[in-house]
Parts: structure tokens; sequence; C-alpha cells
């Protein structure tokens, strides 16, 4: 019988890709933004950061590439119910070599199919190993490579601080993952993580990020460390946990560590799952749910409680968006007359976006605002119709009308019985 | 009847030179025929526009419209921003109304210029065409943009790919970048680019990125056209991974769970011998504290903060509990309130060092807000439940003399959490016997606005401390009320 190492020699290039790159994809985030800006113009080195991102590919699975989000290698020595790599799975095991991601990177970013790398890995060896290996890759393309598109690198929990602190200088984000939203949900299906060591390393990731702003005494700025911040993932639907509590454990992250963005990932079925997870249809339109809570709370100033206690159980409504269904129960305060509605109330205003907003606010001190006139600035009038009034409409029972919300919500379905 | 043609290379700048000549002659729009390279000369159409004379002044927010509008592929871009722009010339506050007409189709034109450039610098594909070895690398990539975008869009180029030789070919104007220094030429035909090693690596890398289990054609397809897939190499995979996504998707649900691995143990084995910087306190009490659930607030927490200082200290400090820093850090008093506390009690002749610097409630108890964590004060059973631990720290510390720093402290530590400042500078006796010397919280101090009534405290709150140097440095505990004297005259 051939042992692992020989059977791992032989394996190809391709081979190699297609084996850590199906084990990275149960990762959401694949932003490039926010960092930096910076160029290649002096012809020394490659790559560029605009400062937004750019999706280069959409796989059918409606998620964009735009970085290439690669495992450095799917060994790991945890085992976590939830991940394909978790070490009492018999999935294909594959590593690559430092040169094999650095090489990668530098040819797919010259052919523009990427903005950069976000790597992930299994724990092989020990916590500190692995990272001080990724680390190396991160190493190579910036000083040997001058590659200087965007580099994410998913922290290895428990990797020693110098690490992490190197690994902050040489890449635009880092992350590690809580994983699910309560405690006890990660220790009974991540035995082997430790939450309070998750918190008290994305802590410690805010804390430099923090002391790369100050100026020292002589007015020079440190090196900036990780300058598109730091974001984490949470999975959706493996473990009972409602969405209050979800979007209440977010609200903390955001607001104790600084987070640029909390990915929301709903369990999805793996090859060779665990016998302990549901191996249902990932809730999709649960996540997408999430994901508009999320903006309302971040900018749309709305407070975590006005958007769970919207139904009974705690979990946000699927068949409309979350600012509907605050604003179906909260008729009284509708309709807006959208030339003298405040800014706050006309972000309550299903259908007005952030820019909409701005447009109304920046228009209406020039003359009056007619509907049609907010359906030239973007709004989504189908939505907004009920809850605002303006030049030439008036929603009349409409606001009121008992059938309102079935006006919105998509029609009933005969349940599905194969 | 004025004739204007505008070229296809340099159209925004040709387009901006004529309006400028225009306007400066005052010929309204009606009176211009604006065509670009392919429209037909007009028979009746007098040549070149009138030379600008004079300054001409615009609101900036319309160049900047007008530099993307002239690249897109609207026959009629020319005259639509000339129309505009002779009415904006006496109405400058027309660039903010978003809902005029006008404005709006060409906000709505540049909006896909801008969308067809993003595109541009999203799908463009490159092919290696020198010899991958070579000193400076040399690439080719056939695109066919929606609008004229390859000349606004080369600099994206430029930035992005300076160590190495592109080109970018397309039936409307090819960018060529050769050796540091970019030029644009007339459209091409489609070249016959060299088959490329790394095209086999990223189609492999697209089919294994997919997660069949979330099959979303719709959202692939608003943001990936299929009008670009044909120039895309990874395309061609997408009508295979669709088909075949249900069939993996029932195979991976159908699959029983299988036996882990032989080598899982011997491999565990190894995780367990491995040591973390993030592993918690070892020691006893310390331990203790981090393990704490006697109370919500650990569940919000990053971590519980045990005190520091030497385990023999004859001064111990207690102040409310950690803030938004001594919460990320692990360490008491490291914030704001911190500083204001060591600078001074360097004033008062404290050494930090040599006291024992804890809190009455150990975990961090806020508000989230945004980015912020708002201050709560702990209430009557969260101070009841952690007193446990300042009880025991005591017992190990053994101190001459506890300083009760603010309202939380005090009511842990005496049972009475009231009227801080008629108590302050006083020493009471803790419920265990231990003489407690009352003062303010640092962070009071911080709060106050008014800089006198700041100084005032500051000189109390220095004077406390300097009392309880002395207390520790003599060996008396007897209470002299010296606090007052130093107060200043208000």
């Amino acid at each position: 019988m051939r042992t692992y190492i020989e059977h791992m020699a032989k394996q190809t290039l391709d081979q190699k890709l297609a084996i850590l790159s199906d084990a990275a994809k149960y990762d959401a985030s694949c932003a490039s933004s926010g960092s930096t800006k910076r160029d290649s113009r002096d012809g020394k080195g490659l790559g560029s950061n605009t400062g937004s991102g750019i999706c280069h590919a959409y796989a059918p699975d409606g998620r964009c590439i735009s970085l290439l989000k690669i495992l450095m290698t799917n060994f790991c020595i945890y085992d976590c119910s939830y991940c394909i790599n978790r070490v009492s799975s018999n999935v294909a095991r594959a590593r690559f070599s430092v040169d094999e991601v650095v090489k990668l990177t530098i040819e797919f970013y010259r052919r523009n199919y990427i903005e950069g790398l976000f790597l992930s890995s299994g724990v092989i060896r020990s916590p500190d190993a692995t990272m001080s290996d990724m680390v190396q890759i991160a190493r190579k393309l910036r000083h040997e490579e001058n590659f200087r598109g965007y580099i994410h690198l998913k922290t290895i929990p428990d990797a020693a601080p110098e690490l992490i602190a190197e690994a902050g200088l040489l890449a635009d984000r880092l992350s590690i993952n809580v994983e699910l939203p309560t405690d006890d949900a990660v220790r009974q299906y991540a035995p082997e993580k430790k939450p309070d060591q998750i918190r008290k390393a994305m802590a410690d990731v805010r804390l430099r990020k923090d002391a790369g702003k100050d100026r020292s005494f002589t007015g020079k700025r440190p090196p900036r460390f990780a300058p598109a911040g730091q974001s984490t993932q949470m999975i959706i639907g493996a473990d009972g946990s409602n969405d209050a509590t979800v979007l209440g454990q977010s609200t903390r992250l955001y607001s104790s560590y600084k987070l640029k963005r909390v990915y929301y990932s709903a369990f999805s079925p793996i090859p060779d799952s665990s016998s302990k997870l549901p191996l249902i249809r990932p809730p999709l339109q649960r996540e997408h749910r999430l994901y508009q809570a999320d903006w309302l709370l971040r900018f749309y100033d709305f407070q975590l409680d006005e958007i769970t206690s919207v139904t009974q159980d705690g979990n946000l409504d699927l068949e409309v968006d979350p600012k509907l269904a605050w604003a179906l129960v909260h008729r009284a305060v509708f309709p807006l007359d959208v030339n003298r509605a405040s800014r706050e109330m006309l972000l309550r205003v299903p259908g007005f976006g952030v820019k909409t907003v701005e447009r109304i606010l920046a228009t209406r001190r020039h003359r009056s605002l007619r509907y049609e006139d907010l359906l030239r600035m973007g709004a989504l009038m189908k939505k907004a119709q009920p809850f605002i009034e303006a030049g030439g409409w008036s929603p009349g029972n409409l606001t009121d009308s008992a059938n309102l919300r079935a006006r919105f919500a998509p029609p009933p379905v005969q349940l599905d019985l194969f | 009847m004025q004739r204007a043609t505008i070229p296809a290379i340099g159209a925004a700048k040709a387009w901006r030179a004529a309006a400028r000549g225009f306007l400066a002659a005052n010929i309204a729009p009606e009176d211009i025929l604006w065509g670009d390279h392919s429209a037909a000369p007009d028979l009746f159409a007098t040549e070149a526009p009138p030379s600008a004379r004079g300054a001409v002044t615009v609101p900036r927010s319309f160049l900047a419209l007008a530099e993307s509008v002239a690249w897109h592929s609207d026959p009629q871009r020319f005259a639509r921003l000339y129309a505009f722009l002779w009415r904006v010339k006496d109405a400058p506050h027309l660039m903010s109304d978003r809902a005029d007409p006008d404005l709006a189709r060409l906000r709505q034109m540049e909006k896909g210029v801008r969308r067809c450039q993003h595109k541009m610098t999203a799908f463009v594909r490159f092919r290696e065409i020198g010899a991958p070895d070579a000193p400076r690398r040399s690439f080719a990539a056939w695109f066919e943009p929606t609008h004229h975008t390859v000349e606004p869009t080369a600099d994206f180029f430029v930035r992005r790919f300076g160590d190495m030789d592109w080109r970018i070919l397309t039936p409307d104007v090819s960018a060529i970048f050769e050796n540091g220094a970019l030029s644009f030429h007339e459209g091409h035909a489609k070249p016959d680019l060299p088959d490329d090693a790394g095209e086999q690596l990223w189609i492999t890398y697209f089919r294994n990125i997919f997660n069949p289990a979330r099959l979303m054609v719709r959202a692939m397809q608003s943001e990936m056209p299929k009008k670009y897939w044909k120039n895309m190499p990874e395309a061609a995979a997408i009508p295979d991974l669709i088909a075949q996504a249900p069939a993996r998707a029932r195979a991976m649900a159908a699959a029983a769970p299988t036996l882990p691995p032989a080598r899982m143990a011997q491999v565990q084995a190894q995780l367990a011998g491995c040591q973390s910087a993030w592993n918690g306190p070892t020691e006893a009490l310390p331990a203790a504290i981090a393990a704490c659930t006697r109370c919500p607030l650990h569940r919000n927490a990053t971590q519980a903060v045990p005190g520091e200082g030497p385990r023999d200290a004859a001064l111990m400090i207690v102040g409310e509990q950690p803030g938004d820093m001594e919460d990320l850090g692990g360490r008491p008093f490291i914030g704001p309130a911190g500083q204001m506390f060591d600078t001074i009690a360097a004033r008062a002749g404290l050494q930090r060092e040599a006291a024992y610097l804890t809190n009455a409630v150990k975990h961090f108890k806020f508000a989230p807000r945004g980015k912020q964590r708002l201050h709560q004060r702990p209430n009557g059973s969260e101070i009841e439940h952690c007193r446990w631990w300042l009880d025991a720290e005591i017992a190990q510390v053994k101190p001459k003399l506890v300083v009760a720093m603010g309202a939380t402290a005090a009511q842990s530590l005496t049972g009475n959490g009231a009227a801080i400042l008629s108590r302050r500078g006083q020493i009471e006796e803790s419920r265990s016997g231990v003489p407690v010397l009352i003062t303010l919280h640092p962070s009071y101090l911080l709060r106050l606005t008014d800089a006198a009534a700041q100084e005032r405290a500051k000189a109390q709150f220095q004077a406390d401390l300097a009392q309880a140097v002395a207390i520790t440095a003599s060996g008396s505990t007897a209470s002299s009320g010296g606090a007052n004297i130093a107060a200043p005259p208000s």
C-alpha cells in the first residue's frame, strides 16, 4: 500500500488545485475592497489596489470570484463536524508547497483572473507551524515577487502573536472565523476550538490595528496593520440559534473588534459529512435576510431589537425583507411626505436606499419632488408607494389596507411532497 | 449649421474643446451637427468649430460627467451633452437635480459607461505571447466592450501591470503597453492568440470553487452577462456545472457517513501537545476568574480581567470594571481612565508596580452601538456575584489598605455604594474587616467638562492616593480626614 507521502508526491499541480480549491469554497468572503491604494506604475512590481474590489468571474452559485481562494493544505488535526476537512473525514487530501501557492497567485494575477490571494489552511503539525508557512507565502509574494495586489490571510486560531503581527503587516485583511453563533455551539461542533481564544485573537488584531494609526512623537506613522481590516464568518443553520442570537453576536463583534464584515454562510451539505449535522438544503433565503438585516444595522440606524421584535420567534421574516417587515408593523408612522421627512425617517422607507435618500435631500433644496422624480432617482416605487406621499401621489387607504402584506409576499405554494 | 466630428481616439478631450468653442461663440445646440468617426459627412454643414475665446465656467461635476458620457456607444452622446451644457451654463444648480430628465438620461449613460469599464477591468483575459522566462513578459487579450471604454480604462491596466508588456485588442480601439509606454491604435480583427499554460489551471479552479448545493444561475448572469462569456475561458465550463449540480447535491445528501480514517487518533495526539500563547492564565485564582460564568456578563465580554500586581502588596486599588481597552488587552487600568490614574498616582508618589490593581467586577458590561461599546454600570446582582472574586483576591494578597475608587468598588467592599462625593477621603471598614479608603473613580475626572471642577477633583483624588501611600508606609490606618486639607480653595 502506498503511503500518504508517496501519494502526495504524485499529485500534479492541477490535481492539488482541484482538491484545495474545492476545500476552500465554504468560506463566503471574497472581498478585495477597502485597502490602501497602490500601483505598479513604476514598473518594479506587479499589481495594484484601487480601494474598491473587482469580481473577475462569477460561479453558477452566484458567488463572486475575486481572489484565488485556496487552502494551503486540507490536512487538519481538528475535528469540526461542519467542516469538510475535519480529521475524521475521508476526503482526498493535498498540500501545496510555498512556491506553488506563490506561482499560482502570480500567474493567475498576470492573466487578470484575480485581485489577489485568499489563503486559508487546515492545521498541520501545530497552529504555529501552519501559520508560519502561511506568513512565508505572504512574505515571498510581497518581498520577492514585489506583489502589490490583495492578500487576505485566514489566521489560524491559537497561532503565536508574533506570527499574527507579521501577517498583519504583509496582508491587507486578516480574518478569524467565530464559526457558530454561540459559544455552546462551538463547543459542541468544534470541540478543539476555544471561543474565548478566538475572541482574544480578534481583540489582539484590533489593538494592533489601532496602534498602527497612532503617529509617533516624531510624526512618523508606523506601517499599517491589516489596512482592509478584519472579518469573520458564522455558519447559519447548523445549530439551533435563531436570527436574534445571530445578529446579537454580530452587533457584539462589530462593536468590540471593529470588524469590517461578518459573513453569514448557510450551512451547506458537504461530501462525506458528519452524522452530527442535518443534511438539508442550505437555508439560502435566511442567509440573504441576515445580510439585509446586517446592512440595516450598520447603515440605516436600525437597532437590533427593532429588527428582531417584528416576529414572535426572533427569526427574520423569510417572505419579505426586514425593512419592509418593520414598516408593515409600524404603519402608524407612514405615509411620509418625501418633501418634509427627516433623513433618518426617509431611510426607513422600504425601497429607498442610502443613495436615493441623499438624492432626495439634495434635490428638494431647490424644488419639491413629484412621484416621477423619485422613479428617476432610483427608488423602488413598487415597494415605496404605500409608505410615502409626493407631488401627484398619495397612497390613500393603501397604507392601512389589510392585504398590504400580500402585495409583497410571494404567493402561497403547495407543499412539495417529494 | 455647424458641424463637429469627434475622432475615436481622444474623444472626450476633442468634445470638450469643441464644446468650449461653441459655447464661447454662443452657438445653440440646434445649430450644431455632432458626429463621431463613423458618421457620414453632412453636405450642408460647415466644418471646424470656432476656436475658444475667453473663459467658460461650468460646474466641475459636469466635466466629470462628460468625461464618462463621451465614451458611450449612443451616436447622440455628444449632442446630448452639449444640449445639457447649454442649459446648465445659466443654471448650475441643475447638476444637483437628480430628477431632471436630461440629467437623469446622462447619468444613466454615465452609469452604463462606468459599468462597462468595470466589467472590462474584470473580464479581460490575457494570454502569454512571449517567453515565460523573458525578463519582461508579454501578454495579449481580445475583448469586445459595449461602449468605447478601452481608452478611459487603459490607465487601470497601466497601474496594475507595470512590470510586463501587454496589449488589449478590440474591434473598436486597441491599447498597447510596451516598455512602460502606452499607445492607442485603431480597432483590430480577432487575432489568433496562442494557447496559454495558465488557462487550464484557471478552469480547474473555476470548476472546483463552485458549490453545487447553492446553484443560483440568475445571480451569476446578472453580474456576468452572457455577452462576455465568449472571451472568457472558464465560461465554457458553466453549462456542464449547472447540468451536474442537482445530481451532485443529491449524491452528497445520500452518501452515508463514513468511519474516521485510521490515522485520526495519532493526528489528534499531536494537537494535545501544542501550547498556545492564547491559553488563559495557569495560576489557580486567575484561571478560575477567567473561567467564571457566575453572571451573564461573561457572554458578551472578550475575557475576564483579573487583578495585577505583587501577591503581597500592602496596597490594593479597586476600580469599577474593565473598560473597552482592558477587555481587549486583558489587563486592568490600561484605557483612558487607567492613564488618568497613572498620571495622578505618579504625582501622589504612588508606585503602580508596588500596588495590586483590580476591579470590583471582572467582565466588561457594555451596550453595542455601531462600532462603539457604551459602558454600562454593573447592577447590584452583578457586583454581588463578582464579590466572590474580589474577596478571594483580598484573602490572597492580604493588603494593609484597600482603596475603593468609585461607587461600585465601595458598594462591593463595604456594602454601601451611596454618596461617594461626601464619603471620599475617609476610611471605612470592609465587610471582612480590612480598612477601605473611599475615593473618586478616575473616569469621573474624565467626564467632568468644567475645567475648574476637573482640577478640583484631580486634587482631591491625588490627596486621597497620597493618603493611601502614607498609611501603607507608616502602618497606621487611623482616619485623619486629611484629604480635605489638600483641596484647593474653591
